[in-house]
């Protein structure tokens, strides 16, 4: 069905975006109170869906070249150029779909702001600066959206500008994108001195198998630096959590898409086939990147900061998909390749739902306390009984049990890895169990690293008084928590549909799809064939469901009604402070002795006092970033040893400036009397 | 089709039937072992039918979560435990969930009882949670990987297919097998609390796991949640059972009288690996809480090491 010509979608595309640089430019000029910044969340949640719309529609609608729109600022190398084609049009639903309800929540939240011009115009302007990534069909519009995209989420992210923390993460922040689009800038540079124009089109035809190779890894530095790849995520837990929370959820729900946009459409589209071994780096950098984001994640008692080291977990999930399909399209096993794309793409969604989900959630609760420390919360699923429901969902989605939309992508993933003995290398057939592993001890280490998150935050007695007199957030916030819950479970249960809806990405990049999922009987999904495995979230559900709610009648019917409510069971000590319940350090306390002793050198101390001495015994904790101490630290290190060095130059008399001065005259001279 | 919905409503009734009686059958077994009398074999059911009808106790501060979790862990492990063929395979609900949900069903129980365990705020529940979670972190790969090799070796990750290729001629015994085995015992071992990983006959603090995460749970929603055990420990040996020992397990299309040898077969397997399973624990002492991931950590090495034997030979298809 042709729902609107391709033509006609990517100029009303196009216009959204436009509309949203409007808007924050309106926002500039309006915004004054809540009022305003209300109207401009409001009108960017509306304007997000139409675009999730025109997305869908083109992602439905066939078609046989890409229409591009062509945009008359041209810059000065070659005309801007726009269209949608699947890749883009999926990832143009996905990440709208999420920005628009992460706005709509924005309208009851973002009215908390205490300088409100400081976020809200550059709001509109990072959705527009993603939204200009995914429609480029030109380095340079693509560069220029990702660098408005960076620099909007720079500004956001230093928007509370008087804590000294942010203002660092906001110094990491900028160092890290501008060095990643730096590569990016090297990449599309060799594609298109290898391919003679910097339109995409252009730079599809080349085939040279080096400058493939070499735009692989700067790629894989680019945009991984963008979506958190271990060891470049360093910048991802520092900044995500300093912007306002629904800034927040838009970075690691949604920005973190987008690079990993920019990923796929640099390697998988214009880079050329893939060699062999292309699939290793990516695989051995996503599985280091799955278990150690986790592991940070579990040592981390920050709400927000642990949700963002879980995007770096989920970073590596994808990215283990990615590998896959780029070491099964080498290898011409389309289907197997399309599994494993799809199977990406599929958590790319996911996360995007649950991701901001929790990043909302957090807000919440931050608003409701002043508190992201976890320590300091407890009990919250009384006084936040509907922000804690829609959390617990998310928390059950991003730790992959069914039967969330978590489980149908990582089911996915595994079967894709059990593909791989197909595969006639050795390296990969070595290196791909060994990735599964990886991948099956993060997903058991972030179920553990969710129970804490929430029954640390929202279980228990509140360990403060903060969290004492926590309130329920108000009612946009939690529509649109509880919107991105329902869907985490849609796409759970019915996971056909959106592999269906990713068959054109998978046809376009990998020339195969998988058979079509929702004709098969019952809703289950079929990814190879029915006695290899199928998975079936709706039957799981209604199981589920049906076998509680039968337990429940009856155990009504058959069992006794009394209930009493009585204290907890004291030990004989009564009225335990709450300070004696678990905290977040104690639960993480038997994965911080089983892993962290290796990973982070964690160390426990315990300083008992003299005998007879009745003073209090105290406990330390040392932990060590050693990805920090030995990838940042050493170039800190040297960076500021040079400009200790060059200082000096501040304080020379002006002799030596004239001196210096005289000096450069010469050698200039001698450069350009040489070159003649 | 009818047949595949009777068989599989069949089962849903069996396991939750069989598996209390299984979990007295152990303690039989182990008392005979000790050389004490033991209580009858029928004891858990008693058990169960008189925590129902008791009055419930609940902790002051504990939420809905509380209330609703011990229902939804038995509906999980119920489900569960149903798509594990026992006596015939060709379950209608196979078609709908292979060995991994399974695996990670297992997971969304733990998950929801661990929140449970930390929903009243005491350091018991805690303590336990995070135990429980820890232990998990290492059992749940493991029994992934040896999901791993077994899929690699039949080709599919449903049991029905898997259970059909153990009992066909193109079985080899290969060491995969062999190690996929005893990685399967060490992760039923530890995810149904047994000795060396923990005690479920003790409510002393520092011992337990399990039991510290229900300490505060009582009446119909203890009863709710032993019977959940129950379940677990039967779906385990089952899962032994329908792999490793698929002979006699009658087919989708066979008649009664397969039927019937199936489930005496399924009744004699469960009985033996009881046995085993006693044996082992009353030969061996209690592991202190920090030497249990190292249990289980050969259990994921010995996973990984069948996983990646596969994918180098030629053997999996």
């Amino acid at each position: 069905m042709t729902l609107a010509s391709p033509l006609l979608l990517n100029q009303l595309t196009a216009s959204g975006v436009a509309a949203l640089l409007t808007l924050a430019a309106l926002a500039i000029l309006t915004v004054r109170g809540p009022r305003g910044s209300q109207l401009i969340y409001g009108a960017c949640a509306l304007i997000c869906a139409a675009l999730a719309c025109l997305g869908l529609c083109s992602l439905f609608s066939p078609r046989a070249g890409i229409a591009i729109v062509e945009l008359p600022v041209g810059l000065p190398l070659g005309r801007t150029q726009l269209g949608l084609d699947p890749l883009s049009a999926a990832f143009v639903a996905i990440i709208n779909i999420a920005a628009a309800i992460v706005s709509g929540y924005a309208v009851g939240y973002g009215t908390h702001a205490s300088e409100p011009r400081r976020v809200v115009p550059f709001y509109p302007a990072f959705i527009a600066g993603m939204n200009l990534v995914l429609l480029a069909q030109d380095a340079f519009s693509f560069l220029v959206g990702w660098e408005a995209m960076s620099l909007a989420s720079w500004a956001l992210v230093v928007s509370d500008h008087h804590s000294a923390e942010n203002r660092r993460a906001g110094l990491i922040y900028i160092v890290m994108a501008t060095a990643g689009a730096l590569t990016l800038l090297f990449a599309f540079g060799l594609l298109a001195a290898h391919g003679g124009g910097y339109a995409f089109s252009e730079m599809r035809p080349a085939t040279n198998s080096a400058v493939g190779a070499a735009v692989l890894f700067l790629a894989l530095i680019g945009a991984g630096s963008k979506a958190g790849l271990v060891p470049l995520h360093a910048w991802l837990p520092l900044a995500h959590p300093a912007a306002p929370s629904h800034v927040s959820a838009l970075m690691s729900g949604v920005m973190t898409k987008v690079a990993v946009y920019g990923f796929v459409r640099i390697v998988f589209d214009l880079a050329g086939p893939p060699a062999w071994w292309w699939n290793i780096p990516v695989l051995i950098i996503a599985g280091l990147t799955a278990f150690l984001g986790v592991l940070y994640a579990l040592m981390e008692h920050d709400l927000k900061r642990l949700l963002a080291y879980h995007t770096v977990e989920n970073i590596g999930i994808i990215f283990i998909g990615l590998g896959l399909a780029l070491a099964f399209r080498a290898s011409g096993l389309g289907a197997a390749g399309a599994l494993a794309l799809v199977a990406a793409i599929f958590h790319v969604l996911n996360h995007s739902l649950f991701k901001s989900l929790l990043f909302l959630g957090s807000g919440a609760v931050l608003n409701a306390t002043g508190e992201r420390d976890m320590e300091h919360l407890g009990g919250l699923i009384h006084r936040m009984p509907v922000t804690a429901v829609a959390f617990l969902c998310g928390c059950i989605a991003i730790s992959a049990l069914p039967p969330f939309n978590g489980f149908a992508s990582e089911w996915l993933t595994f079967q894709a890895i059990l593909l791989s003995p197909q595969l006639p290398q050795w390296i990969p057939r070595l290196l791909i169990p060994a990735v599964g592993a990886t991948l099956a001890c993060s997903a058991a280490l972030a179920a553990t690293c969710f129970v804490k998150a929430f029954g640390i935050t929202f279980l228990g007695r509140p360990r403060a008084t903060a969290a004492a007199a926590a309130r329920e957030t108000d009612r946009w916030s939690l529509t649109a928590m509880l919107i991105f819950a329902i869907l985490c479970l849609l796409a759970g249960v019915v996971p056909g549909a959106v592999m269906d809806a990713l068959a054109p990405v998978s046809k376009m990049l990998l020339g195969a799809q998988l058979a079509p999922q929702l004709t098969q009987p019952w809703l289950r999904i079929v990814p190879i064939a029915p006695e290899r495995s199928a998975y079936n979230g709706l039957l799981v559900f209604a199981m589920i469901v049906i076998a509680a709610a039968a337990t429940a009648f009856v155990v009504r019917r058959f069992a006794s009604h009394a209930m009493r409510r009585s204290p907890a069971w004291d030990c004989g000590f009564p009225d335990a402070s709450p300070a004696t319940e678990y905290t977040a350090g104690s639960f993480a306390q038997p994965i911080r002795r089983v892993f962290g002793s290796v990973v982070f050198r964690a160390q426990e101390r315990v300083e008992m006092p003299k005998p007879g001495d009745t003073g209090a015994a105290r406990a330390y904790v040392e932990i060590h970033d050693t990805l920090w101490e030995a990838f940042y630290a050493p170039v800190i290190r040297v960076v500021e040893a040079i400009t200790e060095r060059l200082n000096r130059l501040q304080f020379l008399t002006i002799r030596n400036y004239l001196t210096i001065v005289f000096a450069a005259l010469v050698l200039l001279l001698i450069v350009v009397g040489t070159g003649r | 089709m009818m047949r595949n919905w009777l068989t599989q409503l069949a089962q849903a009734v069996l396991v939750l039937g069989l598996a209390p009686l299984l979990s007295g059958v152990t303690r039989k077994i182990k008392a005979r072992l000790l050389r004490r009398r033991g209580p009858s074999v029928i004891q858990p059911y008693r058990d169960l039918l008189k925590l129902i009808r008791k009055e419930t106790v609940v902790a002051e501060n504990a939420s809905w979560l509380y209330r609703l979790a011990p229902y939804l862990i038995f509906a999980a492990t119920w489900v569960a435990a149903t798509l594990v063929p026992t006596f015939a395979t060709g379950l209608w609900f196979g078609a709908a969930a292979d060995l991994i949900v399974i695996v990670a069903l297992l997971g969304t129980a733990r998950f929801l009882l661990a929140l449970a365990g930390l929903d009243v705020g005491t350091s018991f529940g805690g303590i336990g949670s995070s135990r429980e979670m820890m232990f998990a972190t290492l059992a749940e790969p493991a029994m992934l990987m040896v999901v791993f090799t077994l899929a690699l070796f039949a080709g599919s990750t449903e049991l029905s297919s898997i259970s059909a290729y153990m009992t066909g001629a193109g079985v080899v015994l290969s060491i995969s097998l062999a190690l996929a085995l005893v990685a399967l015992i060490i992760v039923s071992i530890g995810e149904n609390a047994r000795i060396p990983v923990d005690n479920p006959a003790t409510h002393l603090e520092l011992t337990m796991v399990h039991e510290a995460m229900i300490l505060e749970y009582s009446g119909r929603h203890l009863a709710v949640i032993e019977a959940a055990a129950f379940l677990k420990l039967l779906l385990y040996l089952s899962l032994i059972a329908c792999v490793f020992t698929p002979w006699g397990t009658a087919s989708a299309a066979a008649g009664a009288v397969s039927y019937g040898v199936g489930f005496a077969a399924y009744l004699i397997k469960l009985g033996v690996l009881a046995f085993l399973l006693v044996l082992f624990e009353t030969a061996i002492a209690k592991m202190r809480v920090f030497r249990v991931p190292d249990f289980l950590g050969v259990a994921l090495m010995l996973g990984l090491l069948a996983t990646i034997l596969l994918f180098v030979s030629k053997v999996s298809r």
